[in-house]
């Protein structure tokens, strides 16, 4: 049901039970987390409710979302509170890569060159710092670095073009070409799927013949953490950018109303922009 | 008055029912009531571990706790103060407030409002229930500094998810105080006219969404650590423990901003009130505000001046501390101006403010001190700093919310308080909040170490009068539940305009606040600090 | 009771001239304390200042401008003049402040020139000094005896602040410090040295001290480092350099005298008596005197399945420490290879583990592989 008379009133949805429903989720998943990663009983069951239940809370939530933005609720000061708030949402997550990134700075340049020098000698006599670190001061580290120019790099190709791919779909979705909008998208996602493949492939490769692991010291440790985290936020603006392709299969969206979409994007750039500070300075530099 | 709204509105116009009106709520006024009571509960349960820490304190040899449970009570009692009683406090009364004071209709999001409260009492539950799965809850100290949370047992992993749940609530109530004032003020009421309890939270949202994703990062990686084969705080692999207070303080130093701005917020609107004055340099405190809140980013690593930083950090943290005297100092002093030549009156929120500043002012100073490298090398990890901090927390942030849930009491619930018990209140607290925590700088001069369960003879009278003090200091905290209590039931119905020196928005409207308020935006005319000279239109029901 | 001589007797404005309890910092014995003595009385009159210059204008507005009073409302709202004069004015207050701050942090930072080095490293709950000049070294261990903390009345005059090896240095040498810890962050601090430094896990920092006054000095570590944090006590004991002399020439011919020969074989009767001292003073902290641990932090060592069946698992955990958790440290080392071969076989014949097992020293160097 369109309104046809564009209201001064600001949408307050009705009271929901979805929230709630979320609440419990993470309270599942929490306590069953830790209790499974503590090898106690019952853990994994409860976590494994947990996800369940956050996701069908997803589905019900987001469903509620997408009725009231087709029964024309939404106006032109929601749809800049929607901007304002996926903008704050991606500057919350810049900061949590921060933490990471900022880890893997204060280890390469502060703690290891401390671990080396005259100083340490006292308690590592032999320890000679490196990048990647070939052994570290405690532990025998007997793997080898990734190298940039193979893999990363055509992935960092990939997700290059499907930023280029989301903008040429944005054009559409702006002229109103919906076949180029259509095509944009499932582009994008075609490429997400693509590169999160590499990366499963690329993982498996660390693992079984680079014998890299998150317990290889400083460098595996960064390397997994953040080209994980990174993992999946990319398979998260995936999805995302499939149900908003879905959603243009079925007519939704014009050419004034498609903070959905927008949103999705913006994601998508901020995973590519992170991608592109990791190429440099997790496999490159 | 709009009665049938156009489609959306329709189940507005009446209240929901039932258990139902709290579980689902999508009303800000509803939601910043869970909040507070919440909070509420959450001081409680964090004062009564506090008094456990002061029992054992009471006289030195080990009489009540074990040493590993006396570390876990000291453990919880900060992080459920912090993450469970003072935050959400503060969100609570943005909740209630904001949408009032700058003629909102709501919270932006007010579906995503309900969930940043529910998600706390998960959280809270987490905490809690840790104390009864095998090793305890975390006893690492509420900086749960690596590598010691790494030797914990389980109760670790579940303080670690309870952090996430909490960094979501409190990163998704931040979003949504942004959005509401950057989106929602009424016509007429720019920014720089905003109130400054507006300012003060729209700054400390910006604050929150910064850090809290840090700190879930820091503990993270402690999780790794613990159970993942990552080496992050573990020199055999190339990692480095000091490197989790980097992480930890970058965002533990904005976090006490978090607890500080609001409170000047309140103390911003509490003392014009009751001054019958316009704030004092309006300009100078929403810069003043900004200021601290960028400093914040940067003084980080004066809480690790013992962990062995070069000459020259020491230095530059050193002196960017310091500086943050000089924003704070302005409004202190804005504040003074402000009851200059004014024409004064006590009420409870107005004593409660004027404590605040007199403790505040004594908090901020040891922090000064604290903030001199050299000095703080004697100081670091003392009752020093538990002095200094519970001067800044409790007669700060926690006198600031007194002077608020006074202040607003009879606009949300359209009763008077006891004026006679909300006196009696801050008296009492008044002195035995110094009779606690005025002796704990003499013992951390003298040499006592902080997060001891036992300590040497020669800082027994200072101890048992600190627990004294503490006893005494929590009960007169059962005057103001009683206060609320009854006065919520049974208090004389607040006059239309209880505050004569009132000028912001929210005392335009109805008392007690219509259910749903400015469902249509008013159009204000308004000065600086949200000083209302008249509004058209704006509809309640 | 004292507490009341405190309230009654004014304690807390003259307890500087009582005994008891001090209310400013203790006294300093070094140049570095010395100088944090006198910045931190400077900070607190600068402090008290400006406090007193808040509250007096505060109250003075509270007394005069009060409606009961009959004040009217003035109604100005801003002052560029006055507002930049408090702005500067604190901001030269800071820089009078900073001034000496800095002299006294450069002063303290000015570690090396050093007459002597001693390494010191924080064990989960002791400190371990080793002179690195003298070649020697020692644990010191809390000196007050379990009782005392859990039964009340029976506490001495430096009741938790006693040890059994103090660290003794000599007077006027100006001692480095290279502080590190075994398992979790400790800090080594004597407040009248003005010494604090944390002592990090695999890391080395230092600090230093020279003092001119022999005399006891005491501290204790001052960062939570787990369940018996307030009960490892630091005391140095400050004597002339002679007399210093005289003590490391006496301590080097006792820790010969006690060394162990790790060729000698050993009975099982002398190892479980020797295993058990051990154990009691590097592994009860955690596994418990009982050997029955703490649920779900430390494993109990009773009837555990590496302390009774896998001897080489257990040579390797305790040699080498965990994979998997940092908390159980590599005691190889820490501990000589009598040590370890004692305190194996002490947990595998005692608490019920009635294995009848025998380790011998020179099994603990075969397990090292060769290094010491
Ligand atoms: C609300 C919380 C809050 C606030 C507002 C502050 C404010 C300040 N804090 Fe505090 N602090 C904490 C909460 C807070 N702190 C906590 C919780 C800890 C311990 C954490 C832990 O370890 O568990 C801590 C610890 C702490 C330390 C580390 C101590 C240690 O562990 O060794 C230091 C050191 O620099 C410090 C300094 C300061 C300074 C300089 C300020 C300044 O912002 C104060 C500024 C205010 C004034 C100075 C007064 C008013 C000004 C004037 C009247 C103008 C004139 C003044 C001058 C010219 C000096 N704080
Ligand atoms: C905002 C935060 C906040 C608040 C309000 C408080 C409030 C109090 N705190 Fe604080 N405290 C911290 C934050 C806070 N604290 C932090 C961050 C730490 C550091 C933790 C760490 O080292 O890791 C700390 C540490 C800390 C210590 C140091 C412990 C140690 O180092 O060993 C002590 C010791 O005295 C203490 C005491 C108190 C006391 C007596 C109060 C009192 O003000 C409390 C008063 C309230 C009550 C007493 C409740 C009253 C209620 C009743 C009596 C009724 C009960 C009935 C029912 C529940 C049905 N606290
Ligand atoms: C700071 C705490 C701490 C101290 C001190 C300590 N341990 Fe441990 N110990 C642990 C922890 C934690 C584990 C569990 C390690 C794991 O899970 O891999 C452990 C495991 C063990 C185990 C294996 C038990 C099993 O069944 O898994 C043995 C044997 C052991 N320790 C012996 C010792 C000896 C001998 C000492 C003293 C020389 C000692 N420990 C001192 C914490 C400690
Ligand atoms: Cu060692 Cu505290
Ligand atoms: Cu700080």
């Amino acid at each position: 049901m369109q309104t046809t008379v564009e209201s001064r009133h600001y949408f307050v949805p009705e009271p929901s039970h979805w929230p709630i429903i979320g609440s419990l989720a993470l309270f599942c998943m929490g306590l069953g987390a830790a209790f499974a990663i503590n090898e106690m009983p019952v853990g994994s069951f409860v976590l494994a409710a947990g996800v369940a239940l956050l996701v069908w809370m997803l589905f019900g939530w987001f469903g509620d979302v997408i009725r009231e933005g087709l029964r024309g609720l939404y106006h032109a000061q929601e749809d800049m509170s929607f901007r304002w708030g996926m903008g704050w949402f991606i500057f919350s997550e810049v900061m949590f890569f921060g933490a990471l990134f900022g880890a893997l700075f204060y280890v390469r340049v502060i703690s290891l060159p401390e671990l080396g020098n005259m100083q340490h000698k006292l308690l590592y006599p032999e320890f000679v710092p490196s990048w990647p670190l070939v052994s570290g001061p405690g532990i025998q580290a007997t793997y080898e670095a990734m190298q940039a120019w193979g893999l990363p790099a055509i992935n960092t190709l990939i997700l290059l073009t499907s930023g280029a791919t989301v903008t040429w779909a944005h054009w559409g979705m702006l002229r109103g070409h919906r076949r180029v909008l259509s095509n944009g998208l499932l582009l994008t996602v075609i490429l997400g799927v693509v590169f999160l493949t590499l990366q499963m492939w690329e993982y498996s490769h660390a693992l079984h013949e680079l014998n890299l692991t998150l317990a290889s010291g400083a460098y595996g440790m960064t390397f997994y953490m953040l080209t994980g985290f990174h993992g999946l936020h990319v398979l998260l603006g995936t999805l995302i950018l499939a149900v908003v392709w879905l959603r243009v299969r079925r007519g939704h969206f014009d050419e004034r109303h498609h903070f959905a979409f927008e949103a999705a994007a913006w994601y998508w750039h901020f995973v590519d922009v992170v991608w592109l500070m990791l190429f440099v300075f997790v496999y490159w530099l | 008055m709009a009665i049938a709204d156009t489609a959306g509105h329709a189940p507005h116009t009446g209240k929901p029912t039932g258990l139902g009106r709290w579980l689902f709520a999508t009303n800000h006024k509803d939601i910043g009531s869970l909040y507070l009571w919440f909070s509420f509960i959450m001081f409680l349960t964090g004062g009564v571990m506090a008094l456990a820490i002061r029992l054992e304190l009471f006289s030195p040899g080990l009489q009540f706790w074990q040493p590993e449970l006396f570390n876990q009570l000291v453990t919880l009692h900060g992080l459920i103060m912090i993450f469970g009683a003072i935050m959400p406090a503060f969100n609570g009364l943005a909740n209630w407030m904001l949408p009032l004071m700058i003629g909102a209709p709501d919270m932006a999001f007010a579906r995503m409002n309900n969930w940043s409260f529910w998600l706390l009492p998960p959280a809270a539950l987490l905490l809690l229930l840790s104390f009864f799965v095998p090793g305890g809850a975390a006893a690492s100290g509420w900086t749960m500094y690596a590598p010691l949370s790494t030797q914990m047992g389980m109760g670790m992993d579940m303080t670690i998810f309870a952090i996430h749940i909490l960094g979501v609530s409190s990163i998704m109530g931040a979003i949504n105080i942004i959005v509401t004032v950057l989106n929602l003020r009424a016509p007429g009421l720019t920014l720089m006219k905003m109130p400054m309890f507006a300012w003060a939270s729209l700054i400390t949202a910006y604050l929150i969404i910064a850090v809290m994703p840090v700190l879930a990062g820091a503990v993270t990686m402690v999780l790794t650590d613990r159970h993942f084969g990552t080496h992050f705080f573990n020199a055999a692999g190339g990692g480095d423990p000091v490197m989790y207070q980097h992480v930890f303080w970058f965002f533990g130093h904005p976090e006490v901003y978090i607890m500080a701005l609001p409170a000047f917020g309140i103390i911003s609107q509490v003392i014009p009130t009751f001054s019958r004055k316009r704030l004092f340099g309006y300009t100078s405190m929403v810069y003043a505000t900004a200021s601290i809140a960028i400093l914040s980013f940067m003084v980080w690593a004066h809480h690790m001046f013992t962990t062995g930083m070069p000459a020259t950090a020491q230095l530059f943290f050193m002196y960017a501390t310091m500086l943050i005297a000089v924003p704070t100092g302005v409004k202190v002093f804005n504040w003074v101006a402000t009851m200059w030549q004014g024409s004064l009156t006590f009420e409870t929120p107005m004593l409660f403010a004027i404590g605040f500043i007199c403790l505040f002012t004594i908090g901020g100073l040891s922090g000064v001190i604290l903030s001199v490298a050299a000095v703080d090398t004697q100081l670091q990890d003392t009752y020093y700093v538990v002095a200094h901090f519970h001067y800044v927390l409790v007669a700060g942030a926690l006198f600031s919310l007194f002077s608020a849930v006074y202040y607003w009491f009879p606009k949300m619930t359209g009763r008077m308080y006891s004026e006679r018990l909300g006196k009696l209140h801050f008296w009492w607290s008044m002195v035995w909040f110094n009779v606690t925590f005025f002796p704990m700088h003499f013992l951390g001069l003298a040499g006592m170490p902080r997060r001891i369960p036992d300590y040497a003879l020669q800082f027994t009278d200072f101890n048992s009068l600190a627990t004294i003090g503490a006893f005494c200091f929590g009960l007169g905290q059962l005057i103001v539940l009683y206060n609320l209590l009854i006065s919520l039931r049974r208090g004389p119905p607040a006059v239309e305009h209880p505050w004569e020196g009132a000028q912001t928005l929210e005392w335009r409207i109805p008392t007690p606040a219509p259910y749903h308020s400015f469902v249509e935006a008013p159009e204000v005319d308004a000065d600086d600090n949200g000083v209302i000279h008249a509004v058209r239109g704006g509809t309640h029901h | 009771m004292t507490f009341w001589r405190t309230m009654i007797g004014g304690g807390l404005l003259t307890g500087a001239a009582h005994a008891a309890p001090g209310i400013g910092l203790q006294t300093p014995v070094t140049s570095v304390a010395h100088e944090i003595y006198d910045l931190h009385n400077l900070l607190v009159i600068i402090a008290t200042t400006i406090f007193v210059g808040v509250l007096v204008a505060m109250f003075y507005a509270i007394v005069k401008h009060r409606k009961s009073a009959g004040h009217e409302a003035k109604h100005f709202h801003e002052n560029t003049t006055v507002e930049v004069i408090w702005t500067v004015i604190p901001l030269l207050i800071l820089v009078g402040m900073a001034w000496p701050a800095t002299r006294a942090v450069l002063h303290q930072k000015q570690t090396r020139g050093e007459d002597m080095t001693i390494k010191i490293t924080g064990y989960q709950w002791k400190w371990r000094y080793d002179y690195l000049d003298a070649g020697m070294g020692f644990m010191s261990n809390l000196g007050t005896p379990r009782d005392a903390i859990y039964k009340t009345g029976t506490k001495g005059e430096h009741y938790l602040l006693e040890v059994d090896q103090p660290l003794v240095v000599p007077t006027g040498k100006r001692i480095r410090l290279l502080l590190t810890a075994n398992d979790v962050i400790h800090a080594w601090w004597v407040p009248a040295l003005g010494v604090k430094q944390d002592a990090i896990p695999g890391f080395v920092r230092d600090a230093w001290f020279k003092v001119d006054k022999p005399g006891i000095y005491r501290g204790q570590c001052a960062e939570l480092c787990g369940r018996d944090h307030a009960f490892m006590p630091i005391v140095v004991d400050a004597r002339s350099p002679a007399d210093y002399e005289k003590w490391v020439a006496q301590k080097q011919k006792t820790l010969a005298a006690s060394a162990d020969d790790p060729n000698k074989t050993w009975t099982l009767k002398d190892l479980v008596a020797r295993g058990e001292t051990v154990y009691q003073q590097n592994c009860a902290a955690c596994h418990q005197p009982n050997g029955q641990g703490i649920p779900g932090t430390f494993p109990p060592l009773a009837g555990s399945p590496i302390a009774t069946k896998n001897r080489a698992a257990h040579l390797d955990i305790v040699i080498n420490g965990s994979r998997r958790n940092p908390a159980m440290a590599a005691w190889g080392k820490v501990l000589n290879d009598t040590e370890i071969a004692a305190v194996i076989t002490y947990e595998r014949n005692a608490f019920g583990n009635n294995t009848g097992d025998v380790v011998q020293p020179k099994d603990i160097k075969a397990a090292r592989g060769g290094k010491a």
